[in-house]
């Protein structure tokens, strides 16, 4: 996919909620702005000062560790005061509604927020209730538009495409909001989207997305440039949809003999954090010719700075 | 009280086969005296004032099956004064509320409690019912007969539906001994868990825990299979999705019982959810336009036989949240007749089937003698504006509670006049 840099164009959207309201040239604007962060962030001076004077929150209302720590590096890297809330301490334990805490947030004037929320939609309703800039960092099992950028950027930077090529996404589909975002930006940009999974964590009309569905793992990796592993989601599973782990790995865990129907230079992604052993074999995760899990997360960090100056000026 | 005369009205009243331009007497005890045709200028004498109605519409005071009533416990939601000025501003003049109180309807000192509250603080008809079950638990049957004895006029869970197939059936037989109405809430609760929205692209697409339509399925079907074997007076409260019309359809040949519907769902689809719009978090949700056309059809081919409003008051707090913690329902008593004349204004179902479906048919299931306009009966009508324009702005909602699931929607049809035993009670 041809990138060129396009100064002219302007981001449609007042905040990042997913990529549904994104459109093909905001998505370009922010995967160019982002290309050119990629060598920062391997320099020695890493800093900016674009966003100087400006406030940045981070409201993670569910636990993250990379997404968090990918956002506050990115927001600080750019020259942004950052301050990231630790929800454990704060008023929501207490009963304080989002709507509320929204409020009070906005009241102490905010350049953009960066939120995180177990409940689909929160970040909708947040951004109804503030004046600034609102970026999801994962809503429920909505979406994750910033994961879904920065696996395109991945990608990109590994095939110097998107268009034409076959990726699968393996696993809980149902309870992820990084499948969702991805279905949505990898069939924007030209791929042949294959998902992969038990039908019971399959969501109801997926195939309407304009993506193939499969309960064999080996047919649906038939192919495939990439293998897009998820993470089984255990903490958002309330009955039983597997009999057992250990089965799920012996039909769905990512194995030599399972990726081998995909092209020998297949590509594995994983958005992390891995089960090892349950959903990919941990030399697989490890195999620096075949796993790009790491640059996932380097590139990670570009995306979001990208992100962030896009939505924050 | 004064005779009242109204001359000039479209008059319509389906369980005395009447629709014809005529007129209304009022008898001094508030008892219809005289209707139809026949009444006119030249049999009443000049000395009386008539009204004249220039033509507005007469029907029977709207009977509506399910209404929640947050009176006892819930009474800053909805009580008995708040809910009589909704009804009567919408033309209901009898509701049957539901047990789902605190503490909830389900032994006779409470029910006491209700029917003295009842009579004080409200201006319509209640009919209250009690649960099914202790505590609505679902676990223990509660005194049907003895209740019933109270005043009672129906049992159900409300919200809840009786999981416990073999509880099921002993409901069903007790019922059928005591000559019990049951108004079941079809839906499978560990198929719906969690469920927010119908099962499909839309919950897919926001993310969020659908509802089958198989949940409500697979306990009509068990239901009406439990009734093939066990006759007694069975009533769904609401069914939402084209595959429950089907099985009704297909059941009625089999076994007795009625069925109705929401007018939410007869109104809306799931695309109106938009972007997370909590209001319409409903339950049952609404479903595709599929599903919805196929009611409107169930209607007009009396599959289905009652219009409810399925009435049931949230105060705002609960519907400011995410949609995973907004509370569920929508407040629409006072909108049930206007948003029903929707459905006759876009030529979708004919008036007298409305009517039928909003008093008629309703009266009959209960064994109520209301919904008609019979000579010597109270008189409890509406007259309606059919044609007048609005607009609903949840401002001016009378209900305490302003969880409309249609605000900002344009309507055309307003009740003007609600008159219970002959009073006026409510005046636009």
């Amino acid at each position: 996919m041809a990138i060129k840099s396009q100064k002219a164009v302007k981001i449609s959207q007042k905040h990042l909620l997913g990529i549904q309201d994104l459109s093909i040239s905001d998505v370009n604007l922010i995967l160019n702005e982002a290309k050119q962060f990629i060598s920062l962030n391997k320099s020695k001076n890493k800093k900016l000062n674009v966003l100087r004077g400006k406030t940045q929150i981070n409201l993670f209302f569910e636990p993250s560790t990379r997404t968090q720590s990918s956002f506050e590096l990115a927001g600080k890297r750019l020259g942004a005061d950052v301050m990231s809330m630790n929800i454990v301490n704060s008023a929501i334990k207490k009963g304080e509604t989002l709507i509320d805490t929204a409020m009070t947030l906005n009241a102490m004037h905010p350049d953009l927020i960066v939120v995180r929320h177990q409940d689909s939609g929160a970040c909708n309703l947040l951004s109804q209730k503030v004046n600034c800039s609102v970026i999801n960092a994962g809503d429920g099992r909505r979406e994750h538009p910033t994961q879904a950028l920065l696996d395109a950027l991945t990608i990109i930077e590994k095939k110097e495409k998107i268009q034409g090529l076959k990726i699968a996404i393996c696993g809980d589909i149902l309870h992820s909001r990084v499948a969702r975002s991805n279905i949505y930006l990898l069939t924007m940009l030209g791929a042949e989207v294959n998902i992969i999974s038990p039908t019971n964590l399959m969501p109801e009309d997926i195939e309407k997305f304009g993506v193939n569905k499969f309960s064999d793992m080996r047919k649906g990796l038939k192919d495939c440039d990439i293998v897009m592993m998820l993470r089984l989601q255990n903490e958002r599973m309330t009955s039983s949809f597997l009999s057992s782990n250990r089965e799920y790995y012996e039909y769905y865990g990512l194995t030599p003999d399972k990726l081998s129907n995909a092209k020998d230079d297949a590509l594995i992604m994983h958005p992390g954090p891995m089960n090892r052993g349950i959903e990919i074999d941990t030399n697989l995760a490890d195999d620096i010719n075949r796993s790009v899990i790491k640059e996932q997360v380097e590139l990670g960090v570009a995306v979001r700075m990208a992100c962030i100056k896009i939505f924050c000026i | 009280m004064k005779k009242q005369y109204f001359l000039n009205a479209n008059i319509i009243d389906t369980h005395n086969s009447l629709n014809e331009m005529g007129g209304l007497i009022i008898d001094e005890n508030g008892l219809i005296e005289a209707i139809g045709k026949k009444v006119n200028k030249n049999n009443i004498p000049t000395r009386e004032k008539i009204i004249d109605l220039q033509g507005k519409y007469i029907f029977p005071g709207i009977i509506d099956m399910r209404v929640f009533v947050g009176e006892p416990g819930y009474e800053y939601k909805e009580n008995f004064r708040t809910l009589s000025n909704a009804a009567l501003s919408g033309g209901v003049t009898s509701v049957v509320t539901m047990p789902n109180t605190n503490p909830i309807i389900d032994n006779v000192s409470i029910v006491d409690f209700l029917k003295r509250r009842g009579r004080d603080k409200s201006k319509i008809n209640i009919f209250p019912t009690a649960s099914l079950t202790k505590n609505l638990e679902g676990t223990n049957m509660t005194e049907f007969g003895l209740l019933q004895k109270k005043g009672i006029i129906a049992f159900t869970d409300g919200l809840k539906t009786i999981q416990n197939t073999r509880l099921m059936s002993r409901i069903m037989k007790s019922a059928h001994d005591l000559n019990s109405l049951i108004l079941q809430h079809a839906e499978d609760l560990e198929l719906s868990k969690d469920g927010m929205i119908n099962d499909g692209i839309i919950s897919t697409k926001l993310g969020l825990q659908g509802i089958p339509d198989l949940a409500e399925l697979v306990i009509i079907e068990r239901d009406l299979t439990l009734l093939e074997s066990i006759k007694c007076r069975y009533h769904i409260s609401q069914i939402s999705s084209k595959k429950s019309v089907e099985i009704i359809n297909e059941r009625k040949q089999k076994a007795k019982f009625t069925c109705g519907v929401s007018i939410n769902n007869l109104s809306l689809n799931e695309n109106d959810i938009g972007d997370f719009r909590t209001f319409l978090k409903l339950s049952p949700p609404l479903r595709t336009e599929e599903d919805r056309i196929s009611l409107v059809e169930g209607l007009n081919n009396k599959i289905i036989d009652v219009i409810v409003s399925d009435h049931k008051p949230e105060d705002e707090e609960q519907k400011r949240l995410t949609f995973s913690q907004a509370a569920t329902g929508s407040s629409g008593i006072e909108t049930l007749l206007p948003l029903s004349l929707e459905l006759y204004h876009n030529d979708s179902v004919k008036l007298e089937t409305i009517i039928q479906a909003l008093t008629s048919n309703p009266a009959k299931i209960l064994k109520i003698n209301k919904g008609n306009l019979t000579i010597g009966n109270d008189a409890d009508f509406c007259i309606v504006d059919i044609n007048k324009p609005w607009i609903v702005k949840k401002d001016k909602l009378i209900s305490k509670s302003k969880n409309t699931s249609i605000e900002n929607k344009k309507l055309q049809g307003k009740v003007t006049n609600t008159f219970v035993k002959g009073v006026e009670l409510f005046k636009l």
